[in-house]
């Protein structure tokens, strides 16, 4: 993808002129050439924002008893309640306040799929990269894992393991490590058997570096760019399925609730035409994960080598 | 043979799952029960025995058709899950002919002019359909339509038919009406991605030599668009809609609860709520089995499809 090999002679300075000559900036210039893209990265960073912060911008503290008054409950968006507060978003059948508690529950939902992406990546990215690198028996067998796991839909999977293991905010990362690793893995794999080929990982071989080396300073980088737009879908697929799960009551407890359980706590009143309760977290939800997805699809038209100009 | 394996590693994983999680005794006894009367339950369910003689016997049983018994209905676990296969199967299959019917030519459109305003559309909306979560969308379709216009019921199946001695609604005007929220949401994703993979299919063949050579005799656009391209996209849409079958009946757990639609995925859920085991470990059984088969008939209809590619070791 990186690479630096300089093309030769007249061509050299003609090219210079027009094409910033490190990767990050060459990178930066493509991805900004989507207003879209740039859109969906703000609105993005907006709600990472707001996650973090949630306990200091929202208006009161959902989950403090104190705060909540049960008169309050179900006022329709823009209401005023008891104590002359307005709740622009309405509230619950606790009378709680639904713009803190999305600003919560978006806390909870990021934490969850950002922790267990993390952590998949370094799995699924050290098994991938040893894997290809080493070949042999090691490889086979974890591609065949690998293999069998991606025959059956990620839901599947999550389900069974909190039906197995019941719910909790560490049962569920877990099920979305064990749903993840895999195209991790993959993704990896793939590019580190293009990449072992080149020349560099020659040079960086008659150079007598330790394999530890070659693996993490020289093969690892340049797995990186098919890996960002990879580990970008993968998170807003985490997020959508930690709420469905949380939806259907075996992700997370409701003490810790997220968006998918807020969503479902108001499914309940649905029915009854009390549809903010659970509109809101959902289109809170939708944004987060359409924001994601944007940027992924630009980033796979930049990143994707075959499309490079 | 392979997915004899296969079955064999998700059984094992299954039950060493089950045992890691806890003894069944502890919640099949009361607490207030001697010890012998512990003891003289464990040995009648034979959990004394060393752990491969127990998964031993559990895959004598399953192969006869016995997957345990359920805690709550005390019926055979299998019998419960057949009897509401065939919710889930319609549902299934209703989702997946919406997919195909929708996508297709959606997906043709866009790929035939990618740079026209119709196919922009399209695809922007496809992206949304892959981004919007499902059981959401479920929700707002029956605000929307049960809810606020009140043209749709909002739950169960509706009246149903006999057919071949299973019960099925698409036969009869209510049971159509109460599949068509169901079906649609569970087909939302697949219709996204038949999109998508009609589109880059007629992109990838509108640029072959033989579609050129077709215009070149003179035949019409629609007949080229129709007759080539499509017979040559087909095929690749085929395996993957083949393999996404097994997808839309594990997401079938999510728009089955969302409508209360009484499908198999439903019971799993509530079973899991209950912690009836042996229904959750028949259910898996019973899917990852229909995965095995769909997989090697989707194999067995792309070489048919495709004469180039051959299965096994044919030279």
């Amino acid at each position: 993808m990186f690479d630096l090999v300089e093309p030769a002679g007249e061509a050299v300075s003609k090219v210079r002129k027009h094409i910033p000559d490190s990767p990050l900036r060459r990178f930066v210039t493509n991805f900004v050439e989507s207003k879209v893209a740039v859109g969906a990265l703000g609105v993005f960073m907006l709600i990472f924002l707001a996650a973090i912060f949630s306990s200091v911008i929202s208006p009161q503290n959902p989950y403090d008893l104190k705060q909540l008054n049960i008169l309050n409950n179900h006022l329709p968006p823009g209401a005023k309640g008891m104590t002359g507060m307005t709740y622009w978003l309405g509230t619950d059948d606790q009378g709680r306040d639904m713009l803190s508690g999305i600003l919560y529950g978006l806390r909870t939902s990021m934490f969850v799929a950002l922790l267990s992406a993390f952590i998949a990546l370094i799995i699924g990215g050290t098994a991938g990269l040893l894997g290809a690198y080493t070949g042999g028996r090691l490889d086979t067998l974890m591609m065949r894992a690998v293999d069998l796991q991606l025959g059956f839909p990620a839901i599947l999977i999550a389900l069974i393991l909190l039906a197995l293991f019941g719910k909790g905010v560490d049962k569920i990362i877990i099920a979305l490590i064990v749903t993840q690793w895999a195209y991790y893995a993959r993704t990896v794999r793939g590019s580190a058997l293009v990449e072992k080929n080149k020349e560099y990982m020659e040079a960086a071989a008659g150079l007598a570096l330790s394999p530890l080396r070659i693996v993490f300073r020289h093969l690892l980088p340049n797995c990186i760019p098919p890996l960002i737009v990879v580990v970008t879908m993968r998170v807003a697929y985490a997020i959508s399925l930690e709420a469905t799960l949380s939806f259907l009551g075996i992700g997370l407890p409701v003490t810790e609730p997220s968006l998918g359980l807020l969503i479902s706590n108001g499914s309940e009143y649905l029915l009854s035409g009390k549809h903010w309760v659970s509109f809101f977290p959902g289109l809170a939800l939708l944004i987060t994960i359409v924001s994601i997805n944007l940027v992924g699809d630009h980033l796979r038209d930049i990143l994707n080598p075959r499309l490079q100009r | 043979m392979q997915s004899i394996v296969i079955l064999v590693v998700i059984s094992v994983l299954v039950f060493l799952g089950i045992f890691a999680v806890g003894n069944p005794v502890d919640i099949l006894i009361s607490p207030n029960a001697t010890q012998q009367e512990r003891d003289q339950v464990i040995r009648s369910f034979g959990l004394d025995r060393p752990l491969w003689e127990q998964y031993l016997n559990f895959l004598i049983q399953a192969f006869q058709g016995d997957l345990g018994r359920s805690y709550v209905f005390n019926e055979p676990a299998l019998r419960l899950i057949l009897k509401r296969m065939p919710a889930t199967i319609e549902l299934a299959a209703g989702a997946m002919i919406i997919a195909v019917l929708m996508g297709i030519p959606m997906g043709i459109l866009a790929g035939w002019k990618p740079q026209s305003a119709v196919a922009r559309c399209i695809m922007t909306s496809s992206i949304l359909g892959f981004s919007l979560p499902t059981f959401w969308i479920g929700l707002m379709l029956i605000m929307v339509f049960a809810v606020m216009l009140g043209w749709l019921p909002a739950s169960g199946r509706g009246q149903t038919v006999n057919l071949l001695g299973m019960p099925v609604s698409f036969l009869t005007r209510d049971g159509l009406a109460h599949m068509l929220m169901p079906a649609l949401n569970l087909a939302l994703f697949k219709w996204s991605l038949t999109i998508r993979l009609t589109r880059a299919g007629v992109r990838e063949v509108l640029l072959m030599d033989y579609i050129k050579f077709a215009y070149a005799k003179g035949l019409s656009g629609t007949r080229v668009l129709l007759v080539h391209v499509l017979k040559n996209t087909l095929i690749p849409i085929i395996t993957v809609l083949g393999i996404e079958l097994g997808n839309v009946i594990a997401f079938a757990v999510v728009t089955e609860t969302i409508f209360a639609w009484p499908g198999m995925g439903k019971l799993l859920i509530d079973s899991i709520a209950v912690l009836d085991r042996p229904i959750i470990v028949a259910y898996l059984m019973i899917v990852v089995t229909m995965f095995i088969m769909i997989n090697l008939i989707v194999d067995i209809l792309y070489s048919v499809l495709d004469p180039r590619i051959q299965l096994g070791g044919a030279s």
